[in-house]
């Protein structure tokens, strides 16, 4: 029988991916960008396996929210990359670092 | 009237150097605005490295210098009028001015002692300064800062005049540390060379050592005797005699230590040997101060001192005896380094530190009287030298080196003449002032019967042929023989105008005739009255009775040394001189001695034939037709005692070795290690570097990466997770 | 049930192995391609809990509109990504010791939580006989309206952003000005020349 554990460790084993990819692909911010998009993925997995579990809908109202927010975050990020991308010619994480104190 | 004698010189430097210097800069001046800078520097362009002459103009009033010097001869008169009146009849006078300093047991009031010993410093102080007052108006009339000199000199004076009628030791500090703070300044007027800066320094500190000698002198009086005044202390010390003071642990008897502590301020003020080595340095000052300050007055302070402390000196032969060493020391040192040095006004500084120990000596036999007679008639005749010595700096455009002078006499016959009379003086030649004061303390080292009065009798002897060299020495190297000044200089040579000229007239009348004038009071028949309670003599001091009665050889001893240094001078000096005035000029030199001696001596004939056997070979060597050329020869042939002796027996480097560098290096040891490295290093300056350090180290943490900050974040997501899981995060 | 399980394993593997390919994959192209399987199999397991709307939502908001934005862009801006998967491994063990960490505790949590007392009357239990839909969109436009609207306006200001940020105005582009057009007068407009006979212009 799949119960709620089996949601939640497949929410869980998604996050540590996401970690991963942004340790991993430190240069890409393309990439660091979908291991967001990944841990907030199984973000909504959790939200939406306790919501079933519980049989309260609150809980993908919130991962309704999440959506709505991972997206306008995809949205604003990728913009910012195409403008930064028109500057610099580059992508490199590694050249951005104008914030160095 | 002693209120006036004292306060007036302060008055007047008050105003002159509060008012004169800058607040009333235009007042009652037409200030020379556009100048004729540029044609005087061009005529005095070539002597930069002047010493004492002229040094751009003075552009401000008149009246701050016309103030101090009126005010002096005021203070001049009144002295002479005191002075006049203690010849008549001696007596004390105490003037309380203020309380002074009211704490405990200490209780020392502001007031003036006035007895014969304050009346004569009086006397000396007041007429030297106003003399040199007046010769600084025209000595000094180029200089910018005028009325800062004018009011230094009167503050000095004011301040010796503190020291001379002070009536206890508190009191008597104050303007002993007044003469020291004004000799700095003056000694470093011209504070832009730093040369000067030097010597004013180097004269400070050397005396701050005798200083803290004088200090504990007094501490120790004032734990003896409960207290500094002088009347106390002079009560209180015959109870103290063979008492010892236990000190650690040595118990040294009590009147020698406090002797001794207060002589050693002495020694540092009156520069003698060990003490000594600021007075030549501080020649670096104007020449007017050398006169006033490093000659007639504060040197002196130092025997006034042991004159009027000797209620305590009487009642210690140690002390005396020691006084007695170092004065004997210091004139036969200085003596010898006078005869090589070839800086005019060093030679007169050596002078001094000699006549200075001839003083002590006298003090150190107990003839506290010929002592102060010695002071009083040094103060003229060596004011005069300095005063003329200021004069041929004057007229040489500030050249100071002998070896550059020479065959000035007759361009500047005044000066010579007056150098002349100086000289005389100070080599003790018969009748003039020196003779009586200098004969005498010689004859009383030879009947003192202290232990080493025979070792200041044979040093004392062979000073004054020194001294009478090494004076004749400047005399004829500065005015005779062939000019070695370049064209340049000789062309500007000019006498001085009456206004230096007239305090060197009044100078050199007080050399001639002070001493025979005064000595009946100061060493004479009446010497006892006149004197009074101000000196203290032991019931067995009879030393101004016995010292009339040497022998005969000891009378003539300091006549033969001044007359074989006179020849040995003209010997080095004259020999085959090529000047017709000076062949001349001794002929008649030789014509007015010998007719001056005898008419001073009634025709005595041993005097008029000692005068004329004195000018015989001296006629017969100025016109043996050979150059000279013996000092070189005699400086190559003892190159090592001619190098001991123009280098000051290598006292500076004595000192420089044993204890400046030293300190220096303990100094600067403290200053970089213990200061900066162990102070600052831990203290302040550790902890702002760390502060420092730490941040620098904070600031590599914003990296500006954005997936350092992603890092950041997740590595604090996994420990929050953590500390929930396992921390108990309720 | 013995679909719905095998289902939720193919789903949960799908979704596993293409997010591990979506950081490893050397192309970005691939990496969106595996992200958009990955969500996908996301929304089959929605639809396996049961909450269809959002697997519907994720289908299309994610893999329509934010995974092509992603791919629109990594095609767009001409990358040298092999460049930037230069010095890949060297914050490796890092990431893994943290990632690790995570994945254990969340694994630790699993063991042995229980729900709490509260959390067992739901703030908005679930209608029966309403399609997922329904039901959400009845608490979503009455009880969570507020909430509803606030997600619109962190949209709209999203869209606003992007547009601000990445809007470029390009040289040598012709473009109509009205108040121009409307505010010229003859004077700007004509010009007048006076042509001698036979001379032309």
């Amino acid at each position: 029988m799949i119960g709620l554990t089996h949601y939640l460790t497949v929410a869980a084993i998604i996050f540590t991916i996401g970690i991963f990819g942004i340790f991993l692909n430190r240069k890409n911010v393309i990439i660091i960008m979908m291991s967001i998009e990944l841990m907030l993925l199984a973000v909504n997995i959790n939200l939406v396996a306790f919501s079933t579990q519980l049989q309260d809908l609150v809980g993908q109202v919130f991962a309704l929210l999440v959506l709505t927010v991972a997206a306008g975050e995809a949205a604003i990020g990728l913009a910012i990359l195409v403008t930064y991308f028109r500057n610099r010619g580059t992508i490199e994480v590694e050249d951005i670092n104008m914030m160095k104190g | 009237m002693y209120q006036a004698i004292v306060f007036l010189p302060l008055l007047g430097a008050l105003v002159a150097g509060l008012f004169g210097t800058a607040l009333f800069k235009n007042f009652g001046h037409d200030r020379d605005v556009y100048g004729d800078h540029t044609a005087h520097a061009h005529v005095h362009g070539d002597h930069d490295h002047s010493h004492d002459d002229h040094r751009g103009h003075y552009h401000g009033p008149m009246w701050p210098m016309y103030l101090t010097t009126g005010l002096l001869f005021v203070a001049c008169l009144l002295s002479w009028i005191s002075f006049l009146g203690f010849l008549n009849e001696p007596h004390l006078i105490k003037i309380p001015v203020l309380k002074f300093i009211s704490s405990g047991a200490l209780q020392a009031d502001w007031a003036l002692r006035i007895d014969t010993l304050t009346a004569v410093m009086l006397v000396v102080v007041t007429t030297v300064s106003s003399l040199v007052h007046m010769y600084s108006l025209g000595y000094m009339a180029h200089d910018e800062y005028q009325p800062r000199f004018f009011a230094y000199l009167s503050l000095f004076t004011f301040a010796m005049l503190m020291l001379v009628t002070s009536d206890n030791l508190v009191q008597m500090f104050f303007g002993w540390e007044g003469v020291g703070l004004a000799s700095y300044l003056l000694i470093g007027f011209w504070y832009t060379r730093p040369s000067a800066n030097a010597a004013a320094i180097k004269a400070f500190i050397v005396n701050r050592v005798g200083d803290f000698g004088f200090a504990l002198g007094i501490f120790g009086c004032f734990y003896i005797f409960q207290s500094v005044e002088l009347d106390a202390i002079f009560g209180g010390a015959a109870a103290q005699v063979g008492k010892t003071t236990p000190f650690l642990s040595w118990a040294p008897d009590t009147i020698t230590i406090l002797c001794l502590l207060l002589f050693m301020g002495a020694m540092g003020k009156s520069a003698q040997f060990l003490l000594h080595t600021w007075l030549p340095d501080a020649m670096e000052g104007p020449t007017p101060v050398s006169a006033l300050i490093h000659a007639a007055t504060m040197v002196t302070a130092g025997v006034f001192l042991v004159a009027r402390m000797s209620p305590l000196f009487e009642l210690s032969d140690v002390a005396r005896d020691v006084v007695i060493i170092i004065g004997a020391v210091t004139a036969f040192f200085a003596a010898t380094v006078g005869l090589v040095q070839n800086d005019i006004k060093r030679v007169i500084a050596y002078s001094t530190c000699s006549q200075l120990g001839y003083m002590f000596v006298a003090m150190g036999v107990g003839a506290y009287g010929v002592g102060m007679f010695h002071l009083f008639t040094h103060a003229f005749f060596k004011a005069l030298l300095f005063l003329g010595a200021g004069s041929v700096i004057h007229a040489m455009s500030g050249e100071q080196d002998m070896r550059k002078m020479g065959g000035l006499a007759p361009h500047i016959r005044m000066t010579w003449a007056l150098m002349l009379i100086g000289t005389l003086a100070l080599t003790g030649f018969p009748l003039t002032a020196g003779y009586f004061s200098k004969d005498a303390i010689i004859e009383s080292a030879f009947a003192s019967h202290a232990g080493p009065h025979m070792f200041a009798f044979a040093l004392l002897v062979i000073a004054a042929f020194c001294t009478s060299f090494y004076s004749w020495r400047l005399a004829f190297m500065t005015f005779n023989g062939s000019p070695r000044a370049d064209q340049h200089t000789m062309e500007h040579v000019h006498e001085s105008g009456q206004v230096m000229l007239v305090p060197l007239y009044v100078l050199a009348l007080g050399a001639l005739i002070a001493g025979y004038v005064f000595a009946p009071y100061f060493i004479g028949h009446a010497e006892k009255e006149f004197w009074g309670e101000s000196i203290f003599r032991g019931a067995e001091n009879h030393i101004v009775h016995e010292m009339h009665d040497v022998p005969a050889w000891v009378k003539y001893s300091p006549f033969v040394a001044m007359a074989l240094g006179f020849l040995v001078a003209v010997m080095f000096y004259l020999r085959g001189t090529t000047v017709p005035a000076v062949k001349w000029g001794v002929i008649a030199a030789a014509a007015f001695a010998t007719s001056y001696v005898g008419i001073a001596t009634s025709f005595d004939p041993l005097s008029v034939l000692a005068t004329v056997a004195v000018f015989v070979p001296v006629i017969f060597v100025v016109f043996a037709n050979r150059d000279g050329g013996l000092p070189a020869k005699l400086a190559a042939m003892h190159w090592p005692i001619y190098q001991f002796l123009l280098n000051k027996w290598y006292f500076d480097e004595l000192y420089d070795f044993a204890l400046v560098n030293p300190a220096k290096s303990l100094g600067r040891f403290l200053w970089k290690k213990g200061d900066g490295a162990v102070i600052d290093g831990f203290g302040p300056d550790g902890v702002s570097a760390r502060i420092g350090d730490l941040t620098a180290q904070t600031v590599k943490l914003q990296t500006g990466y954005v997936y350092h900050y992603a890092f950041a974040m997740l590595i604090g997501v996994a420990a929050l997770v953590s500390w929930f899981s396992f921390g108990g995060g309720h | 049930m013995l679909a719905a399980t095998l289902f939720f394993y193919l789903f949960a593997a799908l979704a596993i192995a293409s997010a591990v390919m979506v950081i490893l994959s050397r192309n970005p192209v691939h990496s969106v391609l595996f992200l958009i399987l990955c969500f996908f199999n996301a929304a089959g397991l929605f639809i396996l809990m049961g909450a269809e709307f959002l697997a519907m939502i994720l289908v299309v908001v994610y893999v329509g509109a934010v995974a092509v934005l992603f791919l629109f862009v990594v095609m767009m801006l001409d990358v040298d990504f092999v460049k930037l998967r230069e010095g890949l491994a060297s914050y490796l063990p890092v990431g893994a010791v943290i990632g690790l960490i995570v994945l254990a505790e969340l694994a630790l949590v699993f063991g042995t939580w229980s729900l709490a007392p509260e959390s067992l009357k739901p703030a908005a239990p679930t209608p029966s006989g309403l399609t997922n839909t329904q039901a959400l969109g009845e608490i979503l436009y009455t009880k969570y309206f507020y909430w509803f609207q606030a997600a619109g306006m962190v949209l709209l200001v999203a869209m606003i952003g992007a547009i601000v940020l990445t809007l470029r105005h390009k040289e040598g582009v012709k473009r109509q000005n009205v108040a121009a057009q409307v505010a010229r007068t003859p004077a700007t407009a004509i010009e007048i020349r006076k042509v001698e006979p036979g001379q032309g212009i």
